[in-house]
């Protein structure tokens, strides 16, 4: 088995942590592990992106266009822009909160219709999952808990190979004492938000 | 407790942790560096364990001090690691070029980190030519995993021929990540003693010669051990081989089918009885490596010499590409010659316009204040901006669009130099502390001595905040038991006898523009010192008080001029309005000083 996961996300989003709860997560259930990351200057509020690999004998760093099981994106045209990475069968977790970039806010670029965008993942693939990562952690205590929404989300996907109560171990280990409350529950709130989704399709 | 330094067991490691705990395991004595992606994290583990381990850890001012501090430990005994990224080499390739002609007594392993693609570089050369300008054997992992093994295999390969090695890594081992078995960290030897012999160690022509004679003797040894290492390797069967080492290792691997690999880990000297034996009986060869054709020159060569025929395919034969990076997807372009992998197809995707999302000056940066009071003190005259290599090399973008040249470290004083005696625009050179102690002050004294004519600001955001924060000279260090006092730049400046030099505080625009605006009239090299601690490194040492600014709907007349000409990202439209983002303003105030309608205020808190 093999499970290959693409996140993308904005400089600041913490991608590489929660990329670090997921791949450490699989490590202690014995799988094998690769991942790569872009730093440098892209952590200036620029793009950002982590490729995981879990299973057996996975040995290369990235995937192919076309190879990942999960996409996992942290901001809505970052997930668009990333779609490549996906195929048929790929499950698509969506943060639907946008980080409007530079370009936009100057006025040279244009932010796309968030229902536009949705719309039109949802024409190529029928396994988008709309989260409103921000919203929903905001409701339990601060966006900094986005993070936790989207593994709470990603835990909830068909096929994942990690177990619910595995990832959240996981993530509580990694965020500071007094901020476990809130983020077990943000955690929480992205599985069920996930779930109901998913139950549609 | 720090896992990276734990006895034993497994950690979910990126290559760059892996190197550094390889070092541990290797009981490296001395380390030295100056920061630059991407081999940053190796001093970012090693800055924080070294006393722990026993081991001295140093920031030097640049790569060729830090390879000279590394290159004289290893002349007494010591195991001395110097690391860098690949243009870093290029700095210290003096002292480099020589270390292979004196040789070293303990184990000596350079670290190249090369970046194909420039993900976070001006260029994307290849170093691995270093190997073969400097007669220095060469190593190259593949995995964060091999990334460790092979460092301990360098040091041994380094004491036993008495050569420094050159390890050459890529980003994607270097941010790569993977489980990684700790093994046993020994006890690391603390002295060394150097035993003089001016004959190997005094490079003076006569004594050049001779180590020439030695270091060509080393090299035929370091061929047989090319020849026998357990790094080179052969795996598979088939009557198609592939010749491939690095990176393009692991993509060949998962996703090539039916051909014999013989995989190098010891590329230089390349193993050429290995690489013969190998092609003899094959239909065709693959070299499969990134960037230049290295390995692929050679296996031609190794087969014109042995009188193989068997076509070698690669670069030269156009089936690969020479720019950038690889990733699995090349090695599907190699379909009309071999079988891939099968793979899933890419989703069937309507393209639509999608915004850029360029990286960016942080929100509360001091670059931006300094910036734009430059531009707007110059105003409509035109200025050459002579830029450098940190954070604020990002101003190139729009709407600062600070910089018209930029070469390399410190690059921006000697070309402003070049500028005000070649031409008669009025030159502005723009320089970060750090990078001004690495290579800007030979040229500051340069202009002195030469009378050229231009500005220098130095921005002095208090440390090295592009590769992560790290010190420098100009913010001392303090180490457990040892500290050193920071050296201030004013009187340093001045000391070398710049008739005009002040310190500002970009948050404070006017000041800044008076200041530049004087600058810009001052006959000779007038130095501007904008000093304010980058926030990020602030926030960091938990020593950041926040503010919070906020934008008067009412007051504002949506003229956008603090959008359009500042740009700080916490601050963006909504619909006609504009709204600061209150997770992102430290409420450094700059925006206020912008708005011509006064209708940013702070917020009480
Ligand atoms: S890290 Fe510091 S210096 Fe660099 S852009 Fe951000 S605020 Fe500016
Ligand atoms: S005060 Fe203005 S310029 Fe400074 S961080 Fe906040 S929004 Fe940005």
């Amino acid at each position: 088995m093999k499970y290959n996961i693409q996140m993308v996300g904005v400089g600041g989003q913490g991608v590489l942590l929660a990329s670090m709860v997921i791949g450490e997560t699989a490590m202690r259930k014995g799988m094998d592990v690769t991942m790569s990351e872009v730093h440098g200057m892209a952590q200036r509020g620029g793009s950002v992106t982590s490729t995981i690999r879990m299973g057996d004998n996975v040995i290369s760093p990235l995937i192919p266009k076309g190879g990942a099981d999960l996409l996992l994106a942290f901001e809505p045209i970052e997930a668009y822009r990333s779609l490549e990475y996906a195929n048929k069968d790929t499950y698509i977790v969506a943060n639907t909160h946008p980080i409007i970039p530079i370009t936009v806010s100057m006025g040279a670029d244009e932010y796309p219709d968030l229902e536009y965008i949705i719309e039109k993942m949802r024409s190529a693939s029928s396994k988008v999952i709309p989260v409103n990562a921000t919203e929903i952690a905001i409701e339990f205590g601060g966006a900094i808990a986005t993070n936790s929404v989207l593994i709470g989300a990603v835990a909830a996907v068909k096929g994942f190979p990690l177990y619910v109560e595995e990832l959240k171990e996981s993530l509580l280990y990694r965020v500071p004492k007094k901020f476990r409350d809130m983020n077990e529950r943000a955690f929480q709130g992205g599985y069920q938000a996930a779930m109901e989704i998913m139950d549609q399709f | 407790m720090d896992d990276i330094v734990a006895e034993s067991g497994k950690l979910l490691l990126l290559g760059n942790e892996a190197i550094a705990r390889g070092c541990m395991e290797a009981g490296v004595s001395i380390a030295a560096t100056y920061p630059g992606t991407p081999s940053s994290e190796v001093g970012g583990v090693l800055e924080r364990v070294a006393q722990k381990v026993g081991m001295y850890f140093e920031y030097s001012t640049n790569e060729k001090v830090a390879m000279e501090v590394a290159g004289a430990a290893a002349a007494t005994g010591l195991r001395a690691f110097v690391f860098m990224k690949h243009v870093g080499l290029n700095v210290a390739s003096d002292a480099f070029v020589t270390l292979g002609y004196t040789g070293v007594r303990g184990g000596m392993v350079v670290m190249t980190a090369d970046d194909p693609t420039a993900h976070s570089s001006q260029n994307e050369q290849d170093n691995r030519f270093y190997s073969k300008l400097a007669l220095v054997p060469m190593l190259e992992p593949s995995t964060p995993k091999e990334a460790k093994d092979m460092l301990k295999m360098g040091f041994k390969i380094s004491e036993e021929l008495g050569s420094p090695v050159l390890y050459r890594t890529t980003t994607r081992v270097n941010h790569a990540r993977a489980i990684i078995e700790l093994e046993k960290i020994p006890e690391i030897e603390q002295r060394g003693r150097f035993q003089k012999d001016p004959q190997r160690f005094v490079c003076i022509p006569a004594h050049a010669r001779l180590d020439r004679i030695a270091q060509l003797e080393r090299w035929e040894r370091a061929m047989e051990m090319a020849e026998n290492s357990p790094l080179n390797f052969v795996e598979g069967e088939g009557e198609i081989g592939v010749i491939t080492c690095g990176v393009s290792y692991t993509y060949v691997k998962e996703w090539l089918k039916g051909v014999q690999i013989l995989k190098l880990g010891f590329t230089n000297p390349s193993p050429e009885k290995k690489i013969a034996n190998f092609m003899k009986d094959k239909r065709f060869v693959i070299v499969i490596e990134e960037l230049e054709p290295f390995l692929e020159d050679e296996v031609l060569r190794i087969a014109k010499g042995h009188n193989i025929g068997v076509p070698v395919y690669g670069k030269r034969t156009g089936h690969l590409p020479r720019a950038f990076e690889f990733n699995p997807d090349i090695i599907a372009s190699l379909s009309e010659l071999v079988s891939v992998e099968e793979r899933k197809l890419p989703l069937d995707v309507e393209k639509i316009a999608l915004p850029r999302r360029p990286p960016m000056l942080c929100a509360g940066c001091p670059h931006r204040g300094t910036f734009y009071a430059a531009k707007r003190a110059v105003g409509k005259k035109e200025v050459v901006y002579s830029i450098d290599i940190g954070c604020y090399t990002l101003g190139v973008q729009p709407p600062l669009t600070m910089g018209d040249f930029l070469l390399c470290m410190g690059s921006s004083i000697g070309a402003a130099g070049g500028f005000s005696k070649a031409t008669d625009q009025k030159v502005m050179a723009f320089i970060g502390d750090s990078t001004f102690f690495h290579a800007g002050v030979p040229g500051l004294i340069n202009a002195v001595f030469n009378d050229h004519r231009f500005v220098l600001v130095i921005l002095d955001n208090r440390t090295t905040a592009m590769t992560g924060h790290q010190p420098h000279p100009g913010t001392g260090r303090k180490h457990g038991e040892w500290t050193s006092e920071a050296i201030k730049i004013e009187p340093l400046v001045k000391g070398l006898g710049v008739g005009y030099v002040k310190t500002v505080d970009p948050y404070d625009l006017k000041g800044t523009q008076a200041a530049m605006k004087e600058a810009l009239e001052y006959d000779g090299v007038a130095v501007i010192i904008a000093e304010k601690p980058c926030p990020l490194a602030l926030k960091k040492e938990r020593r950041l008080t926040k503010g919070q600014y906020k934008v008067d709907q009412e007051k504002c007349n949506k003229c956008y001029t603090c959008v359009e000409k500042l740009s700080c990202p916490a601050l963006f439209r909504v619909g006609d309005d504009v709204v600061i983002e209150e997770t992102m303003c430290i409420g450094c105030g700059v925006c206020a000083q912008v708005c011509p309608k006064k209708a940013i205020e702070e917020v009480d808190q």
